[in-house]
């Protein structure tokens, strides 16, 4: 826990000393607020809920997690800082998980930076407030499955660009994976079981059902599985790869 | 007390590290020399905890590297090649990071980082992000880090590499100021730091250990080339061997330009006063004369070579 709790301080710290935090925050704003009163066409609808709002957390997600993830271990391991982190009395889950925890309390604070949206629709009207307290709960585990995959990709290599174009293309494969663009490269030659099976490991379909606020264990399941997934994943490539 | 027992790393084709066994004990500052890819890096890689060994074990202060590496950790000072450090902190904030990683709190923590703050003059760059430092400060910021828990033992991957002399002055200043009581271990391949810092050196070739001597004393720089004439002769070809053997029976060699010639001593006697006695007595003009300390460069090369031939 002690090294956790120091690596996880060092971390999100590392977020505000630079400009990334800030870049980041303005961005990801900026393009919720925009997309939602342009795209989502929040006034037209002349409802009083979130459904446009939340509607475009999971694209938004697709390039700026990654983007957010990239510099998690490739960071370290193009500065040579990781042989110094992985000789200090720490194991690699360990520094694993406090860097992803860091991340993921960060992406957490970006979202609550959207706070206001929920204010403005009270004062619209009379939205449902356990449906958009359920979707901002699915949006925060939607972030840390895109975070977990970002983090395993960025073990792989020592450049963040790559990092970041990997870690885009398998969020979005993951997130188009209930849609035909992914489904039809897979039913022209693959029995129907493992049609559904891509089909069940949408984040689309997880993050639809939760946002319309049925808190179902299966989604739960889904995501934490998909992180732990993800970070064990990252533990094993960072084990690998530490000698190169 | 760091030991190494037939410490191997293998890399798919590569051996990198082959079956070397060492044992530093408390009190000595062990160098580690060779050329650039010999396997220096690797092995203090393995004995740091960051490459686990193809075969063989290493133990820091009786703690297995692998089996009980909590416990190897705690008793060592790591400081890795290049001196890496996150750029975007401050030397402040980063020696607290580490102090927080190393369990170190309260008064204790406040009292470990005074102390290498003092120790390594971070004064003045405490609040300066480490990537606009200078190299020297920098690698002080490493040093700093790898003795905040005052360990035991101490591994530093070539701690004075880029450094200008009066940097690397300091910290062979400091090096020998805390090697009474640590174990230490330095890589370089600079060989007069050996001469001024290490009470050992240890030749390392193709990740086999070549050459293991005690350089104390007066024997200090006499010590090794003895040896290491012994070992280039062996490697030599026959020509080479027969000219040398005379040139060892007389202890002169002549440089090619003709006109300079080198006494070669023997421990303990001083070399440029028996040659200005002897220049006198003949009343030879002598034009400059200089004495050279321990030839370690010759041996270096001479060792380092050998035992790449033999291989080859």
């Amino acid at each position: 826990m002690r090294a956790i709790g120091a690596i996880f301080r060092r971390e999100l710290g590392a977020y505000f000393v630079t400009p990334v935090a800030y870049v980041f925050l303005v961005i990801f704003l900026a393009l919720m607020g925009a997309l939602t009163f342009y795209f989502g066409n929040f006034y037209e609808r002349g409802q009083a809920d979130l459904g446009a709002f939340f509607g475009l957390h999971p694209w938004l997600y697709a390039f700026l997690v990654p983007a957010l993830a990239m510099r998690l271990w490739a960071e370290e391991r193009d500065a040579g800082t990781i042989e110094l982190l992985l000789t200090l009395p720490v194991t690699t889950a360990q520094a694993v998980i406090a860097k992803f925890l860091a991340a993921w309390a960060f992406t957490t604070l970006a979202l609550a930076l959207t706070a206001p949206m929920w204010w403005t629709v009270n004062y619209l009207g009379n939205p449902d407030n356990g449906v958009i307290a359920a979707s901002y709960l699915g949006s925060a585990l939607m972030a840390g499955g895109f975070l977990a995959i970002g983090s395993f990709v960025s073990a792989l290599t020592r450049s963040q660009v790559v990092a970041f174009v990997l870690g885009f293309v398998l969020c979005f494969v993951l997130l188009m994976a209930g849609y035909p663009l992914v489904l039809d490269a897979f039913g022209s030659w693959a029995p129907q079981a493992v049609v559904d099976a891509v089909a069940a490991l949408s984040f689309q379909n997880h993050f639809d059902s939760i946002r319309r606020g049925v808190l179902e264990l299966r989604d739960g399941i889904y995501f934490v599985g998909l992180i732990a997934f993800f970070l064990f994943a990252n533990v094993a490539v960072i084990e690998m790869k530490k000698g190169e | 007390m760091i030991e190494t027992e037939h410490l191997t790393k293998r890399f798919d084709v590569l051996t990198a590290v082959d079956d070397l066994t060492l044992r530093v004990e408390p009190g000595e500052v062990l160098g580690f020399l060779g050329p650039n890819g010999a396997g220096k890096s690797t092995t203090m890689k393995m004995i740091a905890g960051f490459l686990a060994p193809s075969a063989g074990s290493a133990r820091v202060c009786g703690h297995d590297v692998v089996a009980d590496a909590a416990g190897a950790r705690a008793a060592l000072g790591y400081l890795p090649e290049g001196a890496p450090a996150y750029g975007e902190m401050v030397p402040w904030s980063f020696l607290v990071f580490v102090a927080r990683l190393r369990g170190l709190r309260g008064a204790e923590r406040r009292a470990r980082l005074d102390a290498v703050i003092e120790q390594l003059h971070l004064g003045p760059v405490l609040q300066q992000p480490i990537a606009t430092l200078s190299k020297g400060f920098k690698r002080r910021v490493g040093l700093a880090q790898a003795l905040l828990h005052d360990p035991p033992a101490l591994i530093l991957d070539e701690p004075t590499d880029g450094l200008d002399p009066n940097q690397k002055h300091e910290v062979r200043a400091l090096i020998n100021a805390i090697a009474p009581a640590k174990t230490i271990v330095i890589s370089t391949h600079i060989l007069e730091e050996v001469e001024s810092v290490c009470t050992r050196a240890a030749i390392i070739s193709d990740g086999r250990l070549v050459a293991d001597e005690h350089t104390g004393g007066a024997a200090r720089a006499l010590a090794l080339p003895q040896r290491g004439h012994g070992r280039a002769r062996r490697a030599g070809a026959g020509r080479r061997r027969r000219a040398r053997r005379a040139r060892r029976r007389r202890g002169v060699e002549r440089a090619p330009d003709g006109h300079s010639l080198t006494v070669f001593g023997r421990d303990g006697l001083d070399t440029a006063e028996r040659v200005r006695a002897c220049a006198g007595e003949h009343g030879w003009t002598v034009a400059a004369l200089r004495a050279e300390g321990g030839r370690l460069d010759d041996v270096f090369r001479a060792i380092t070579r050998g035992s790449a031939e033999t291989a080859a």
